[in-house]
């Protein structure tokens, strides 16, 4: 039971009591009565009460990468971050790109601290030259197929996909870069990148591919969802395709509204991260797509990398950066929006375009599957990197101060976080 | 010298304050002219001499001097000036940068080498010194001139002419100029 | 701070301000970007430089100022001249000196960068001379280490802070400059693929914080993609930018440019942005000839501009081992990091 709270969901906001028993929720009552001996009750006085969170972009790196991350610690860090559901990344090794890959990660997110849902590869090895067996997976449940780690650069390979893909009901997903544009660069092409001597990518490199994208969406019509867009001009394509009536979707990490290319002038590769770290200008217009509803999703991309990995020098060193347990505390804190409209960001938006609806994201009402997050809006606390409960340590935010935190996470009816605690 | 001491020992930046004029510019002109035919009586062939100053306190008197010996021998002597930094003994536990570059125009191999210093006090200085000159050569002979000793010597280090011999305390400052010698103390800023 | 000068007695002032110049320097225990030295820092070290040009000219060119100091060079990236120079100052101060390079390193078995650096540091060693390929690693190796100094001997395309030191005290003395004239008012051009290269960005920090016009001539292909922040101007036509110069600065051009569609040719680009003969004769009379080395001759400069008279590119080298004598001087000798306020 959790006592004491304010229900956030799609339907609106009230206070009310969630009874719970066998993984459903049974009654949502302004008070509840007499409470069943045994009974354990979370306390919420002052928290919001919301479907739990749906990351759409988690690197899990189980198989391959077991000393960056596995399923367990990375959907332990996911239940702390107040997540009931991720979308697993399939650039593992060896990629999601087959039934026997994906069921194995399956198997792994059985016994998991959040519903772990494999993406599957569309093109075999990710190497973006043949189509992987999208059907065979779709049939394990697989929703979102994409090479993510890298964008499908032939043209004319990916209108096949989108084509294929179009029967299976299913939706693809891309990672937007334009490879030979970008050309190996490691930061945004700009100022920093030219201070700096490192080699730049530069914003086309994405939009390039957005652009494309779009046009072979519109050909095809298949359901397109654009991954990590960071640049102002790509999320401008997303706003005019979508008053053109296209069904695509996007998504925006926390680190693109939060941090700018500037950060890389330490050279802490902490900061390398692929879409790069963009300019003011481009916060801003993250921040307006997320206001005006052209971004549909918050998405952590979510990517460990071992230390030893991270201490390269920067133009070797793996992009990517943590993001589960951080991600709702920055949205909070940085976006200057609702706490509805953050959730709808982070829940029920991300769980509809990950086709997660049944389980996840939906109102808070009897009879609904017992996946909830318990959220202190008014917390304050300092990011601790070495607190995470990550294998990895590559957190940009150390020392940042937030506001928002989760306490509680109910995963079909067991709390898998009480009081900001993993319970294991 | 007393300047090297009072920049680079603390009070780093203490302001100098005068107390007692010793020496006036008269008395030092004098002392110089003194030392400067002592030097002539001790070594009859001023054309093996060179006269080195230490930068920077050492350079005007070096100047002086060697003035001097030439207008009474009636031919130049040689003249340099010498940084002695690189070859301190406390590199390491204090501030020590040089003044300005050394300028040793000739070989001193066989020649009879003045250093010349404006206070003689630790020694150490006149060490370093002593060591920075064998790298221009092994001179026949070293002395050593200056226009006050103060005392407290820390090694066996004796000035063969001396413009004023000078008791003081350890904690005071000496001023050594061709306006005069003051006697002060520094003061913290 | 008071100026010791200030006082009654009225002592003729030093070459160098020692208290003025260890307050500049307080806490300088790294030299990473030229940025860290700013004009007066740039002008300090000058100042310093000619005392080791002095040291270098005698017949025995060594000062006991470094003794029991050990110096490693660590080498990723492979320059014999630069590691040649920085071990030639570090002996001349009496510095033990240890090399360091990725060829005989256990990087080749996997050891990663910080590991390496850290055992390094372990041996007790004061001051790390660091060249590597990536751009920023003298950072992260200064970052990972507690206690010897790091020297930046040229990262990636980033930054050479010890060429653009030996660089301004050329043009200086070889342009007979009052030390505290800086270049003011001096146009010095920096010439070819300034987007790859190090020493530009470093020259072009110091030049211009010593107050010169500085402009890049370049085929935008060669320039970084923003200049967003730099203090020069940029032009595409040498012919028409010779004749106003103080300086010529000629950089390097590598081969491999071509293949990645910077450059059509080695021989468009001679044409179009080598200091040939014909070119060199549109510079003042009085015009130094300035290049980083290795050259090559035929490509970016012509063999017998290289070598006439106005060339300074053989001072360039002998001066780099008097300012590097007098930066490892500055770190690790000097003890200006002692000095208090």
């Amino acid at each position: 039971m959790i006592r004491g709270g304010r229900i956030v969901d799609p339907g609106g906001s009230h206070p009310a009591d969630v009874l719970i028993q066998d993984g459903v929720i049974t009654s949502v009552t302004a008070t509840v009565g007499s409470v069943p001996a045994g009974t354990v009750v979370l306390d919420a006085s002052g928290c919001l009460v919301t479907p739990g969170l749906v990351d759409l972009h988690t690197h899990l790196r189980e198989p391959g990468r077991e000393e960056a991350e596995t399923v367990e610690t990375g959907s332990r860090a996911a239940a702390l971050g107040g997540y009931t559901a991720v979308v697993a990344m399939p650039n593992t090794e060896p990629a999601m790109d087959s039934a026997a890959v994906i069921r194995q990660v399956q198997h792994l997110g059985a016994s998991a601290l959040c519903d772990v849902h494999p993406a599957g590869a569309i093109t075999v090895g990710r190497e973006g030259r043949m189509l992987a067996p999208m059907a065979e997976m779709a049939a394990l449940g697989v929703r979102i197929f994409t090479d993510d780690g890298s964008g499908v650069q032939d043209s004319r390979l990916m209108r096949r996909a989108m084509e294929y893909a179009s029967a299976l009901g299913v939706t693809l997903a891309q990672h937007c870069e334009d490879a030979s544009l970008a050309g190996g660069g490691h930061m945004h092409e700009g100022e920093w990148s030219s201070r700096l001597g490192l080699a730049g990518q530069p914003a086309e490199a994405e939009e390039l591919m957005v652009m494309r994208d779009l046009a072979l969406a519109r050909l095809t019509g298949a359901k397109m969802h654009f991954l990590h867009l960071s640049t102002a001009r790509s999320l401008a394509m997303i706003r005019g395709a979508k008053h053109s009536g296209l069904a695509v979707t996007a998504e925006v990490a926390p680190h693109h509204f939060t941090l700018t290319d500037e950060c890389v002038a330490t050279y802490d590769s902490v900061y390398k991260v692929n879409p790069p770290l963009r300019t003011a200008g481009d916060i801003e217009a993250v921040k307006e797509a997320l206001a005006d509803g052209t971004a549909d999703a918050i998405a952590t991309d979510h990517a460990p990398h071992t230390a030893e990995a991270k201490e390269a020098p920067f133009d070797q060193a793996p992009p990517g950066m943590l993001g589960l347990e951080t991600a709702l505390g920055l949205a909070l804190t940085e976006l200057d929006l609702p706490a509805e409209r953050v959730f709808a960001l982070m829940s029920w938006q991300p769980a509809a375009i990950a086709g997660l609806s049944a389980g996840h994201g939906g109102p808070v009402e009897a009879g609904r599957p017992a996946n909830l997050c318990v959220v202190d809006p008014d917390e304050m606390w300092t990011v601790d990197p070495s607190a995470s409960a990550s294998r990895s340590r590559n957190n940009p935010y150390a020392g940042r101060k937030l506001r928002g935190r989760v306490r509680h996470t109910v995963l079909h009816g067991e709390p898998v976080v009480i009081d900001g605690e993993a319970q294991r | 010298m007393a300047k090297r001491e009072r920049a680079l020992a603390p009070p780093y930046g203490g302001v100098f304050v005068a107390r007692t004029t010793v020496m006036d510019a008269d008395d030092v002109r004098r002392a110089t002219w003194r030392m400067a035919h002592e030097i002539i009586e001790r070594n009859t062939d001023t054309g093996e001499v060179v006269i080195v100053g230490l930068q920077t306190g050492g350079v005007w008197l070096a100047q002086r001097l060697a003035q001097v010996v030439g207008e009474v021998t009636g031919h130049d002597v040689g003249l340099g000036t010498l940084d002695v930094a690189f070859y301190r003994d406390d590199i390491g536990l204090r501030p020590v940068l040089p003044e300005a570059a050394t300028n040793i125009p000739l070989d001193l191999t066989a020649k009879t080498v003045i250093l010349v210093d404006d206070v003689l006090f630790t020694g150490r200085t006149i060490r370093a010194a002593l060591n920075a000159l064998a790298d221009y050569g092994r001179a026949r002979a070293v002395q050593l001139a200056v226009m006050v000793d103060r005392g407290h010597r820390e090694l066996p280090i004796r000035p063969d002419y001396v413009g004023k011999n000078l008791p003081t305390r350890r904690d005071e400052m000496v001023d050594a100029t061709d306006t005069g010698v003051i006697i002060g103390d520094v003061t913290a800023p | 701070m008071t100026d010791v000068r200030e006082t009654a007695t009225g002592l003729p002032g030093a070459a160098i301000d020692l208290a003025e110049m260890a307050g500049r320097h307080r806490g300088h225990r790294h030299l990473l970007s030229i940025a860290d030295l700013g004009a007066e820092g740039i002008t300090d070290v000058l100042r310093l430089t000619d005392s080791f040009v002095e040291v270098s000219r005698r017949a025995i060119p060594k000062v006991p100022a470094l003794r029991g100091k050990t110096v490693v060079s660590v080498f990723f990236e492979d320059s014999t001249r630069t590691r040649l120079s920085f071990e030639t100052a570090a002996r001349r101060l009496s510095a033990d000196v240890m090399t360091f390079s990725a060829s005989s390193s256990s990087l080749n078995k996997g050891e990663s960068l910080k590991d390496t650096v850290q055992t390094i540091q372990a041996m007790g060693v004061d001051g790390l001379v660091v060249r590597h390929s990536g751009s920023g690693v003298p950072w992260q190796v200064a970052g990972w280490l507690d206690g010897p100094s790091v020297i930046n001997a040229g990262d990636g395309w980033h930054e050479h802070p010890t060429q653009a030191l030996l660089d301004c005290y050329t043009i200086t003395r070889k342009l007979g400059l009052a030390p505290e004239a800086g270049l003011s008012g001096r146009r010095i051009a920096i010439v070819g693929d300034i987007r790859h290269s190090r020493v530009a960005r470093s020259d072009v920090l110091a030049f211009t914080a010593l107050g010169a016009e500085v402009t890049l001539v370049a085929p935008p292909t060669l320039l970084p993609p923003s200049l967003a922040g730099w203090p020069v101007s940029v032009s595409h036509d040498l012919d028409r930018v010779l004749p106003t110069l103080d300086v010529v600065y000629v950089l390097r051009l590598q081969r491999e440019r071509m293949l990645e569609a910077l450059l059509p040719s080695i021989r468009e680009y001679t044409a179009t942005y080598g200091l040939t003969r014909r070119r060199a004769a549109l510079l003042e009379e009085d015009a130094l000839i300035m290049h980083p080395g290795p050259v090559n001759r035929g490509v970016e400069i012509a063999a017998e501009v290289a070598d006439q008279p106005g060339s300074v590119i053989t001072a360039q080298v002998s001066n780099g081992v008097a300012v590097r004598m007098a930066v490892l001087f500055l770190l690790l000798g000097s003890g200006v990091d002692l000095a208090v306020a």
